[in-house]
């Protein structure tokens, strides 16, 4: 099981896998439930500090399921519950007692589908930011442009920030929505199919902006897409059916898979 | 075979056809005898002087637009806060709970009750023991008609706002409460005021619940509620009825007013609903 020359290029050049870096959030015999429905199976597994991991995997095999469990944002609708144990910086995510809006402000989420708030630009990335802090306008100002700035996106839109963020176009509206969640200064953030319903200029400019976010936030994204998973993440974890199958640095995972049915999904024969 | 299915496709065509045709025929002749008879009562002092005396010439209805413009705006006051509430309710808070069906049932057999019905429960409830018809037993009339229709198209416009919305607001560490206030409704605005103006547009037009709440009264309407008050509908019922050619008239013309008032008010919910889905 060796990598094609082709595979292999894709790497050169790539930020590796730093194996160093601290855990940032640990999963411990994590199991998920949809009413009956045994989603996530005694998931075990670590997300490092300022790393991009990507959760990969056909249909239905728990990676949304899984990224959804970090700001717990299934726990809106009541027939879905998650056991064990997901720890971020050592506190239990999983906790009943845990404050959920403030775990939300500490680990933010990207939507597959660009999700604009209905008001202007400016109240679009603001709208975090008056959740929990009380700055003064002119420093909202500045954390608004430095948010757009993160985004790739304050050349685009410095002229008409009063302008409704629904107007954008499809890739502009999902920079916005990374905007507004940098502009918390979460400690991660997650990435849900962030390019899925984006063209492809836009799906590279989405990839450039998560490989400079690194740099700040620990990066968890879930894809379809495994080139994508090649080109942007240093860790891969592979799933199917609800089992964790495989996790390694993502070099490893695409040029030597330790696992029959890793393989057999990165080329392409099943999934 | 062949010209057997295009003589069926001929004959469906041309009963469809004849059909819309009875149809806006139907319609048409109504609207123009509304227009003929009702332009002709449009005097100088239509909307200047109270209705007159039986038997007497000229007056205007000018008591009777008035007292149902304050009835209706009162009617509509009262509906819109419970419409709103219980239609958010229904929409974000019980969408899979046990009372949620219960209320969904019967907001809907609400929806759909006669509306004369519903004068004869406001009768009961205020005209008799106040002992006295009233404008402010017309207003609730007029708001009990009105409250199922903005509980319903609130929750349905709120069911369309995308569940992502929601996450992502949550996600963001803001509270349901907060949630619904500044994305959900926001994202739905339009469309729950389109709700409002159809309940207005509604209401603006139904008799039978104020035959028994606010009935009528010649006089000029004077800001006093208690007792009854003019408005048109009634107006309308009972000079339509009256053996007089002048009251008559003044029927045709209210008629041709409330008609045009309803039709505005319908354009400017459609053009509020365009408006949203343009932008």
């Amino acid at each position: 099981m060796s990598a094609s020359p082709a595979i292999r290029s894709q790497f050169e050049g790539r930020s590796p896998a730093d194996v160093k870096a601290p855990v940032r959030i640990a999963c411990k015999d994590l199991n998920f439930y949809y009413g009956n429905f045994h989603g996530l199976k005694d998931i075990n597994l670590d997300f490092r500090d300022r790393q991009v991991t990507a959760l990969i995997g056909p249909s239905g095999c728990g990676k949304s399921t899984l990224l959804r469990t970090f700001n717990r944002i299934y726990s809106l609708y009541p027939e879905q519950r998650a056991e064990g144990e997901i720890l971020l910086d050592g506190q239990n995510v999983l906790d009943p007692k845990i404050d959920l809006n403030e775990l939300r402000s500490r680990v933010g989420m990207v939507f597959q589908k660009p999700t604009p708030f209905p008001m202007s630009i400016y109240d679009n990335v603001a709208f975090g930011l008056r959740l929990y802090e009380k700055l003064p306008k002119a420093e909202l100002d500045v954390r608004v442009e430095e948010s757009l700035r993160k985004a790739a996106l304050w050349d685009e839109v410095k002229d008409k920030l009063k302008q409704s963020g629904t107007g954008l176009s499809g890739g502009q509206q999902q920079r916005l929505c990374i905007a507004r969640t940098v502009a918390q200064r979460p400690e991660v953030i997650l990435f849900d199919e962030p390019t899925s319903a984006l063209d492809p200029i836009s799906t590279g400019r989405i990839e450039e902006l998560i490989e400079q976010l690194r740099t700040e936030f620990t990066i968890v994204i879930v894809t379809h897409n495994m080139q994508q998973a090649a080109r942007i993440s240093q860790f891969t974890a592979f799933m199917y059916l609800g089992e964790l199958i495989e996790f390694d640095a993502t070099t490893k995972i695409f040029m030597n898979p330790a696992k029959r049915q890793t393989q057999d999904y990165i080329t392409g024969r099943f999934g | 075979m062949r010209s057997g299915r295009r003589i069926a496709d001929r004959i469906l065509i041309l009963a469809s056809t004849f059909a819309t045709l009875l149809g806006i025929a139907v319609l048409g002749s109504i609207l123009l005898m509304l227009i003929v008879e009702g332009v002709k009562g449009f005097t100088p002092s239509l909307l200047t002087e109270p209705t007159p005396g039986p038997g007497s010439v000229g007056g205007g209805i000018a008591n009777a637009i008035l007292g149902s413009l304050v009835m209706t705006f009162i009617g509509i006051v009262i509906a819109t806060p419970i419409g709103l509430m219980a239609g958010t309710f229904l929409a974000e808070y019980g969408r899979t709970s046990k009372i949620a069906d219960i209320i969904r049932f019967l907001n809907d057999v609400l929806l759909s009750a006669p509306s004369i019905l519903i004068g004869l429960f406001v009768y009961t409830l205020m005209v008799r023991p106040m002992g006295t018809y009233s404008g402010w037993a017309g207003a609730v009339a007029l708001a009990i008609i009105a409250t199922p229709v903005i509980v319903r198209t609130t929750e349905d416009m709120l069911r369309l706002v995308p569940s992502q919305m929601r996450e992502a607001g949550a996600a963001l560490g803001a509270p349901r409460s907060l949630v619904i206030r500044a994305i959900t409704w926001r994202a739905a605005s339009a469309g729950v005021v389109t709700g409002i103006i159809l309940a207005l547009a509604r209401i603006a037009g139904e008799t039978a619940p104020l035959l028994f709440t606010a009935l009528n009264n010649n006089s000029w309407f004077n800001a006093n509620l208690l007792g009854g008050v003019p408005n048109l509908p009634v107006m309308i019922y009972q000079f339509a009825l009256s053996p007089y050619p002048n009251w008559q008239s003044l029927a045709w013309a209210g008629a041709l007013l409330i008609t045009v008032t309803i039709l505005a008010l319908s354009v400017v919910a459609r053009l509020v609903i365009k408006d949203q889905r343009a932008r």
